[in-house]
């Protein structure tokens, strides 16, 4: 008999491209970043993307453009900017 | 304890999910299975993160994730640790509830494997209320909140389900934040090791829920801690010991005032200036016995 | 009267087996979960259905051996445990009755959903309210709406033999299997079973096969996650196909078990005196020995041409058998001992189903009967197959349900009009 089963697998973007759900969008002022790496800390979304320097970039394909890490920076390094 | 570089790089939950911007969940979620590492087996009752980890065909979990109706979780995750022991699997299986999921519907549950002392990491994510529901009152709500149940406030105070949990004799509970991410990295690491049941509670933002604005979930967790609110504490093995994070604002002196809190979030749009008081006076109570507790057997 | 030793003595020299022991059906139940090799049960008491884990926890405790137990907290957990050790590939086990069910309901629904090779074994009881522990089958029916598959076995050999094979099937078709036993009739009552040499069970129902459905860290994926309404429908078909498919699958479990223990049960359906009948009860469980009797009885009294259909598998529903006896009857009696409440029994609304496209169609009467614990005799099933052969006669009408053992006094005596 065939027997068939359902199964979900692990994929980025199950919902989508959540980052078309954005109505502002986080941008890093490099010149500022003091590499804390509190931003990658707090997304919620894991789409602070954290380089080997702790250097920060965003990924906004996905990014739905809560404005955590724009609100968490100790230096204002990040700006949420209409989008 | 772990610095927040320190925090491990590696993600096992993705992008592209379910959840509303500036989720408190999976904030959590994602620094506890960085914890974790990927030998670790979910089990998630009905709740937000049903949601969260996105529909069939995919899931945004990148570690084995078994959805179980909502009073299920404890006893799922039971069967499952069992029969993972029996074929020598050393796995952790951690139960990824909501607050109602633990607070309510799930509890016969939860307290049933918390007194056969199964080898779970019990987690309760805790935004307060049955959010997935659209916002309804739990045994979580505190006093005065309004919800979809509740338009008025909530009349009853929160259940204080960690020391419940701590009177099954169960080796440790905690309360963490998803606010002070590297006290909770460091809690999940501790119980990640022990063996038998283990049950931590994560203050957990909702910021639809709340009524809250998406980029403030980090700074009003970061505020129920300050204001004491929510205080953060271990009881291990029946010693009470309040947790960093917590440790300065056992003072009143130093508590910030929770109006500051209240008033960036519109579920406590009801609470009245007398309410305040009765909270406040709550507060001053409940960080005066934790401070004399601190360090001591409790339970 | 034969003593339980003498029986022994009788099987052991009929069969030339050794194996063979003196018991009740739920000890059958734990026996055969002890020789299916099952890793985990979810336990929680309820009557008529404790003893089986009761003697499960003996085995476990005295023979030492691998079975995890769960005593919980409810039924809803033991159905739970079940399913989280199923999830990773365990053999799970679980058993309840009545109320218990009904608590353990919401479990049911999702591991039929969830597509786990859980066998759960119901001691059938009646439904409160009022409070009632004696038997009915509602119970055990219900799950045959919640993605399961359904057996119900005749005698305690059978009941044992039947969870062996209830194995085989969840594991053919990742679809779970409810195992129905008469509560008290063979719950609690001793008779001889003997037990198959264990390599032969074990080489019947393997347990390291590849299990692609189980949850694994090396290879990581979500069971049960949320759908949208667009693929629901397609979940449900794939249930629903299967379940119909597996109708042949229990004829050939059957037939396989046959080879290796010599006893068969006739597959989906035990077929009794129906080569030349006219008139014929289809009936579920203990009661259908009473059944069998009573078609002697008439046959000899009457020279009515009566024959029982014992259904042994209403999930698959024995669609393809069903049909092709009744193509040869005029008349059958469904002898419900369960009810659809204002409709007839379950199974008679079923069987009319079954057999609405029937070119020539026998008369198809529901009797509901036997609820809650009450008897039913040898002389009322005598009496239906005289019914019977009355409406074939077109002296008698039939109607939407007739009701056997009804005491309408009973009514007028105690129930108070308002």
């Amino acid at each position: 008999m065939k027997v068939l089963i359902p199964k979900s697998k692990p994929s980025k973007g199950a919902v989508g491209k959540t980052g078309l759900w954005r109505t502002s969008k986080p941008v890093v002022h490099h010149d500022k970043c003091i590499k804390c790496v509190i931003c990658w800390a707090f997304c919620p979304e894991t789409t602070i993307i954290r380089f080997s320097d702790n250097s920060v970039d965003i990924d906004y394909e996905y990014c739905k453009g809560c404005g955590v890490c724009a609100n968490e920076c100790p230096v204002k390094a990040i700006e949420m900017v209409d989008d | 304890m772990t610095s927040i570089k320190q925090l491990p790089y590696e993600e096992y939950f993705l992008a592209g999910n379910g959840s509303c911007p500036g989720c408190g969940l999976t904030i959590g979620l994602r620094n506890v299975l960085k914890a974790l590492g990927k030998e670790v087996y979910m089990v998630v009752p009905a709740s937000c993160s049903s949601v969260v980890q996105s529909p069939f065909p995919n899931s945004s979990a990148m570690v084995p994730l078994l959805n179980t109706p909502f009073a299920a979780a404890a006893a799922a995750a039971s069967g499952m640790v069992r029969a993972l022991r029996l074929k020598g699997k050393d796995s952790v299986v951690m139960v990824w509830a909501g607050d109602g999921g633990t607070f309510d519907i799930g509890f016969a549950t939860l307290s049933g494997a918390a007194e056969r002392n199964e080898d779970i990491l019990y987690i309760c994510y805790d935004n307060e209320a049955y959010m997935n529901t659209g916002g309804h009152r739990s045994g979580a709500t505190p006093f005065g909140t309004y919800t979809g149940t509740t338009p008025t406030g909530k009349k009853e105070n929160k259940k204080n389900v960690p020391f419940i949990m701590a009177a099954h004799g169960i080796q440790y509970v905690a309360t963490a934040s998803i606010a002070f991410i590297t006290d909770l990295y460091d809690k999940i690491l501790k119980a990640k090791d022990m063996k038998g049941f283990r049950y931590i509670q994560i203050f957990s933002p909702c910021t639809p829920g709340w009524l809250l604005p998406t980029e403030k979930s980090v700074e009003s967790a970061k505020l129920a801690v300050q204001t004491g609110i929510y205080p953060l504490f271990e009881i291990e093995n029946g010693v009470f010991k309040i947790s960093p994070p917590s440790k300065p604002y056992l003072k009143k002196e130093k508590r910030k005032s929770l109006t500051d809190y209240f008033k960036i979030q519109g579920r406590f749009k009801n609470l009245k200036e007398e309410d305040i008081r009765l909270i406040e006076k709550w507060v001053d109570e409940i960080s005066e016995e934790y401070s004399s507790m601190d360090g001591k057997k409790v339970i | 009267m034969i003593k339980e030793g003498d029986m022994v003595s009788i099987i052991e020299k009929k069969e030339g087996i050794s194996n063979v022991k003196v018991v009740t059906a739920n000890e059958a139940v734990a026996l055969a979960v002890k020789c299916s090799r099952v890793d985990v049960v979810g336990a929680y008491p309820i009557t008529p259905q404790t003893s089986i884990m009761e003697y499960l926890a003996k085995y476990v405790e005295t023979e030492n051996l691998p079975i995890e137990i769960v005593r919980v907290e409810s039924e809803h957990s033991a159905m739970a445990v079940a399913m989280g050790a199923a999830a990773v590939g365990a053999r799970a086990f679980t058993a309840t009755s009545s109320q218990g069910l009904l608590y353990m309901a919401e479990m049911v629904y999702w591991v039929g959903g969830s597509r786990l090779p859980v066998v759960l074994a119901i001691a059938s009881r009646a439904m409160g309210a009022p409070w009632i522990i004696g038997n009915e089958h509602t119970d055990v029916l219900l799950p045959r709406e919640w993605g399961w598959m359904v057996l119900f076995p005749e005698d305690n050999q059978e009941v044992f033999d039947t969870i062996i094979q209830a194995y085989k099937l969840a594991d053919s078709t990742l679809i779970p299997v409810v195992v129905g036993l008469d509560g008290f009739l063979l719950s609690h009552t001793t008779m001889p079973i003997s037990i198959p040499e264990q390599s032969l069970i074990d080489s019947f129902i393997p347990k390291n096969t590849p299990k692609p459905y189980a949850l694994d860290t090396a290879n990581p994926f979500t069971h049960g996650n949320a759908v949208h309404s667009n693929v629901y429908l397609e979940f449900r078909y794939d249930i629903f196909r299967t379940i119909q498919e597996a109708e042949d699958l229990v004829d050939e479990i059957d037939r396989e078990w046959e080879k290796i223990t010599g006893r068969s049960y006739g597959g989906v359906i035990q077929e009794y005196l129906l080569d030349d009948a006219d008139v014929a009860i289809i009936v579920m469980g203990a009661s259908s020995g009473d059944a069998k009797q009573a078609a002697k009885n008439v046959r000899e009294k009457y020279g009515i041409r009566a024959g029982v259909i014992r259904l042994r598998s209403i999930r698959p529903f024995p669609f393809k058998r069903l049909t092709k006896l009744a193509n040869n009857l005029k008349a059958i009696g469904v002898v419900d001992r369960n009810i659809s409440p204002g409709v007839a029994g379950m199974i008679a609304t079923e069987v009319k189903f079954a057999l609405y496209d029937l070119e020539k169609r026998p008369i198809v009467q529901s009797y509901i009967g036997g609820l809650g614990g009450k008897d039913i005799k040898v002389s009322d099933f005598e009496n239906i197959f005289v019914e019977l052969s009355q409406m074939v006669e077109g002296k008698v009408t039939p109607e939407r349900a007739k009701w056997i053992g009804l005491d309408l006094s009973l009514v007028e005596q105690y129930f108070e009009e308002v």
